[in-house]
Formats: structure tokens, sequence, C-alpha cells
């Protein structure tokens, strides 16, 4: 274990969006163990810090590869580009115009003949669009070409709207109830 | 962090909140939106027949900031030319809302959706 590798190294997992969930917890599980505090109890203060260091990086790499969006950023962190940090970039004016009605018809949701309804329909509206947009994202990042590490940047880009809009309906979802 | 009290002001009563007719030859519409935080922020113009702005609106989902800085926009192209509207500048929005430096963008969203409008103006005339 070596916390300058990436996630995926550290994991011992493929350096791929495809990922085997089941895999990366039974990973994590066997990591845990080898990391945990009791195993260091006899040792010296250094190394006990440094199993903390490497019990944070061990979290933060699960979380990062468990969940779609954090694991196409990394992925393309990887890459050299950076979607989460960034000020500003161009993003298809069309998409730009569907995010409008919808967050338009979530805002109106609550005041619905069928909020419930609505609100369910929304969020399966998201969350094809979220397909759509995991799966040309999973084509582009395969890719070698200058034009496909941008198709893969913004595919996520447009996940990164898809997804503030899903917690918007969670939002409300639990205003609801 | 605290909120400016004229980020606060236009945040409770934004001035020029709704949607003009966006097929409407005399209307420029601009669509931008920020990826890291997932805002999007519409800016509509309405141009007279003498070049000047007379009416703006928008609709925002976002942050109070993001918010303030497109109603403040609305607010200050009205009666301006498309000239003068296209060279306001995102420091002049942030300066007059006193946006904390990790909100600038914020301000940068206002400047590229007042020009994305103009712009969407311009090309429906031929210009």
């Amino acid at each position: 274990m070596d916390i300058k590798q990436n996630y995926f190294e550290f994991y011992g997992l493929p350096e791929a969006y495809d990922l085997d969930l089941g895999q990366l917890a039974d990973r994590h599980l066997e990591l845990q163990k080898q990391l945990h505090p009791d195993r260091f109890a006899h040792l010296s203060d250094q190394e006990r810090r440094l199993s903390a260091q490497y019990t944070a990086y061990l979290n933060e790499g699960y979380a990062t590869l468990r969940s779609p969006l954090l694991r196409a950023q990394y992925l393309l962190k990887q890459r050299g580009i950076d979607t989460h940090n960034e000020s500003s970039a161009s993003i298809d004016p069309m998409f730009l115009m569907q995010q409008m009605e919808l967050r338009e018809r979530v805002e109106e949701a609550p005041s619905h003949a069928d909020p419930d309804s609505e609100l369910a329909a929304l969020d399966q509206e998201v969350v094809a669009a979220m397909s759509e947009q995991q799966a040309a994202f999973r084509r582009a990042i395969g890719g070698t070409s200058e034009a496909e590490l941008e198709a893969a940047a913004a595919a996520v880009r447009k996940m990164q709207f898809l997804d503030k809009l899903s917690r918007e309906i969670e939002r409300l979802e639990d205003e609801l109830y | 962090m605290a909120y400016s009290e004229q980020v606060i002001d236009h945040y409770e009563n934004p001035r020029n909140v709704g949607k003009m007719d966006a097929g409407d030859a005399t209307v420029g519409t601009g669509m931008v939106g920020a990826p890291a935080c997932g805002d999007v922020m519409r800016l509509q113009i309405k141009v007279g027949e003498n070049g000047v702005i007379e009416d703006a609106k928008f609709k925002t989902y976002g942050c109070g900031s993001a918010i303030a800085s497109s109603s403040l926009v609305t607010e200050w192209v009205k009666g301006m030319t498309l000239d003068q509207a296209a060279d306001l500048k995102n420091t002049q929005i942030a300066d007059e809302l006193a946006l904390p430096p990790v909100k600038i963008h914020c301000s940068v969203l206002a400047e590229d959706a007042i020009k994305a409008a103009i712009e969407d103006y311009r090309k429906k005339q031929g210009q």
C-alpha cells in the first residue's frame, strides 16, 4: 500500500469507469482490516500516524470510487481535467435549456395537483439523463484523442448539473413527507 | 459566510424575474450555466427599434450571489444601448454587490449571460 498510488492502484482494481462495486466493497473490507488501529497499537507514534493517514486515504478512495459522478471526475482529473473546480466552461445551450425547464418543473412541483407523481416523474427523467451521460463518458474516457477527452469532460459537466437537480428533487421529497 | 446587504436585498426582492417569448425577434435570450455548482441562469432582453434595451428579465437557479448578480444586471441594462450593455464587466457587478472572492464566478456568470443574450439578439437580427 502506498498513498502515492492513485485510488484504483491503491485498491488493486483496473483503472476504468466500469467497476465491480461488489469487488470494491470486498477490497475495502480487506484493506480496512489490514489498517485496523489495533494492529498498530504496539507500534511507534510515527507508524500509527501513518496508519491513520492510510485509513483516511482509504476512506476517501472508497467514497470516490463508489460514486459514479465522483469516479468520473476522478478519472478525468487523472487525465489533467478538473471539472469540479473550474469556474467556467461552455455548455451545450440545448442542454442548458432542458435544465432550465426541468428546474422550473421541480420548483413548481409542490403546487402540482399530484406532487408525488410529478416528483417521481422528474426523478425518472433525471436518472435517464444521468445514465445517458454516463454511457457517453464511458465511451469517451476509453479513447486517447484530445476530442474524446473533451467529450468525456463535457459528459461529466452535464452529470454535475444533473446531480444538483437530483439533490433538489430529493430535498423537495423530504419536505413533502 | 455572510452575504452583503446588497446581495440579501436582491435575493429577497429580486428585480425583473420572469420570462419573455424567446421566439420574438426583438428578444435576445442568454442561457448560461456553471457546471461546478450546477447553477443555471437565463437572462433575456427586449430591444427597441433604436437599439436600446427596453426591458430585461431573468430566472436563476443558484445561490444568493448568482441570483443577485443576474437581478442587478437586468436593472442596469434597461435603457442601455447594446454596446453599452456588452461593455458591462463582472468586476462592476462584484464591486456593487461586495461579492467575496469565492463568489466572483457568480458575477462572471451574469456577465456571460448578458453577452449571450446580446449575441442571440444580434444573430436574430442578422447583424
